[in-house]
């Protein structure tokens, strides 16, 4: 099981040639209580980088983008009525949507889970 | 995800300061202080917990200053600061607090702010005033330069301000100052608060019943540790303060008044007496005067989306079939209400309650309704 981090704090566990697309424990505790979820469409193609969801706390709304190209295959609709979830467990229930990735060496360029706890070292 | 911000060497610091870095708080800036956004609970806690028990805010940045008039007469004072505001202060009796805005010669709304007239006789031709902290410097510039001789401003930036809200506020204010239990909302008195020289005032930002209390900047460590000592009390940063004002339909400033909006226009018409409304004598009268006759052509309304998603400041408001009717100009997630909650401004022909309007969310327009306010009702001592 491999999962990748960007600079923007998502993350992405590959199962298969399905990626799991999330927001890192750090990014849940810099955003604060999640109250609100907008996830896409089942289906819908996205481009390594396109906004792919929006994440709501109390104070700000903040924008989820596809870690790598693919095509939206199923979402957390459980986010719609529980949307704290994604602070309890930003990595296992709280996950957002799952991607079937197009191209499995787009997520070379990402960071390994080491790499990215330097990366938050570095900016925390 | 956007990065964090991080504090700034160039922010001021309340006397509060360290009190909330030590117990954790995400100190951001703030109209050019560095102040606590939230607690190590999170906003969410902060807010439900200010409804349930007693919050205690650090509102230090705010500013405190006291018009004085030399003869010492009340009449001398108020007549000169309702030159500035739509407010009656000449029968603002001893130890009352009044709301009320400064408003520019078109009758647009510089600032809000609170007066207090001193209940002690020996401070007779005093009002305090409490304004907000990104204004205050301007604020005070545009005082002083219509004040007439004889009255002067004085800034009161060597005190504190903490504010204590929810509805165990009473009871714990009663155990340092039992003179608190007898003041109803608006009333304002000094005194001492566990033993320290305090001006206290009954009144808020949240909805909820509580006090104000102003310290000299030296005592406000003191105190503020005196209050956390009861187990009613939690710290409660700026992000709660904002979701319990936007349940409470309490304008912020700069967001849904300034000067592009009128008191009327703003549903602010309780803060201008019948005196004033009918004598004028503040900038900008006769377009208030106009308005409170006519109508205005727009007015702030609540909005309650009727899915999930917020509605944030600056979100298109139209009708059904299109028509663009006005601007979102607070919106977020309301805890109490446990849901999105909104204000803005729209034209006057859909602002009924119970009107169906879109909201303009990323592109998308989602159904709300115009809402009566405070979407979580006011808990005042009256």
């Amino acid at each position: 099981m491999t999962t990748r981090y960007t600079k923007d704090h998502e993350y992405i566990r590959l199962e298969g040639d399905t990626g799991i697309v999330g927001i890192s424990d750090y990014a849940q505790a810099q955003l604060g209580d999640v109250v609100y979820v907008e996830l896409p469409s089942i289906g819908k193609s996205l481009a390594k980088g396109a906004e792919a969801a929006v994440v709501e706390s109390v104070k700000a709304a903040s924008e989820i983008y596809a870690p790598v190209s693919g095509e939206v295959v199923e979402v957390n609709g459980e986010l719609e009525a529980t949307p704290g979830t994604v602070n309890e467990d930003p990595a296992g229930r709280g996950w957002f949507l799952k991607l079937k990735v197009k191209d499995a060496s787009e997520l070379d360029a990402l960071m390994t889970e080491e790499q990215y706890q330097e990366f938050v070292k570095s900016i925390s | 995800m956007a990065e964090p911000v991080h504090a700034d060497e160039t922010l001021l610091k309340t006397p509060l300061h360290a009190e909330h870095v030590a117990v954790g708080a995400r100190m951001v800036p703030f109209a050019g202080y560095d102040m606590p956004v939230q607690y190590p609970t999170g906003i969410l806690t902060e807010h439900n917990w200010t409804r349930e028990h007693a919050g205690l805010f650090d509102v230090s940045h705010m500013g405190q200053a006291l018009l004085i008039a030399e003869d010492k007469s009340h009449e001398t004072v108020a007549r000169a600061l309702e030159t500035l505001i739509p407010a009656d202060i000449l029968n603002l009796k001893p130890g009352q607090q009044r709301y009320s805005q400064l408003l520019d010669d078109k009758g647009g709304i510089l600032d809000d702010l609170m007066v207090s007239r001193s209940a002690d006789e020996g401070d007779s031709g005093r009002l305090m005033l409490v304004v907000n902290a990104s204004m205050k410097d301007a604020d005070y510039a545009h005082i002083q330069a219509h004040l007439p001789n004889g009255v002067t401003l004085k800034r009161l930036d060597d005190r504190a301000l903490i504010a204590l809200q929810g509805p165990k506020a009473v009871e714990v204010m009663a155990k340092l100052a039992p003179e608190t239990a007898g003041m109803t909302f608006m009333a304002a008195r000094t005194m001492k608060v566990a033993g320290l020289d305090c001006h206290v005032s009954r009144s808020g930002y949240t909805g909820e019943d509580g006090f104000e209390i102003s310290v000299p900047a030296d005592k406000a460590a003191e105190l503020w540790r005196a209050i956390l000592a009861d187990s009613e009390v939690k710290p409660i940063g700026l992000g709660a303060r904002d979701s319990l004002r936007l349940e409470a339909g309490l304008c912020l400033y700069g967001h849904d008044i300034d000067p592009t909006t009128s008191p009327i226009e703003a549903g602010l018409i309780w803060s201008i007496q019948k005196r004033r409304r009918e004598e004028g004598g503040f900038p900008g009268a006769a377009r208030i005067q106009q308005e409170i006759k006519d109508g205005p052509s727009r007015v702030r309304v609540g909005l309650k989306p009727e899915g999930r998603a917020p509605a944030r400041e600056g979100a298109i408001i139209a009708t059904p079939d299109g028509r663009e009717v006005g601007i979102v100009t607070s919106g977020g997630f309301g805890p109490t209400v446990n849901g999105p909650v909104a204000m803005g401004y729209v034209s006057r022909d859909v602002s009924s309650v119970g009107t169906d309007l879109h909201l303009v969310v990323r592109g998308k327009p989602m159904p709300a309704k115009v809402a009566a306010m405070p979407f979580a009702p006011h808990r005042y001592k009256r």
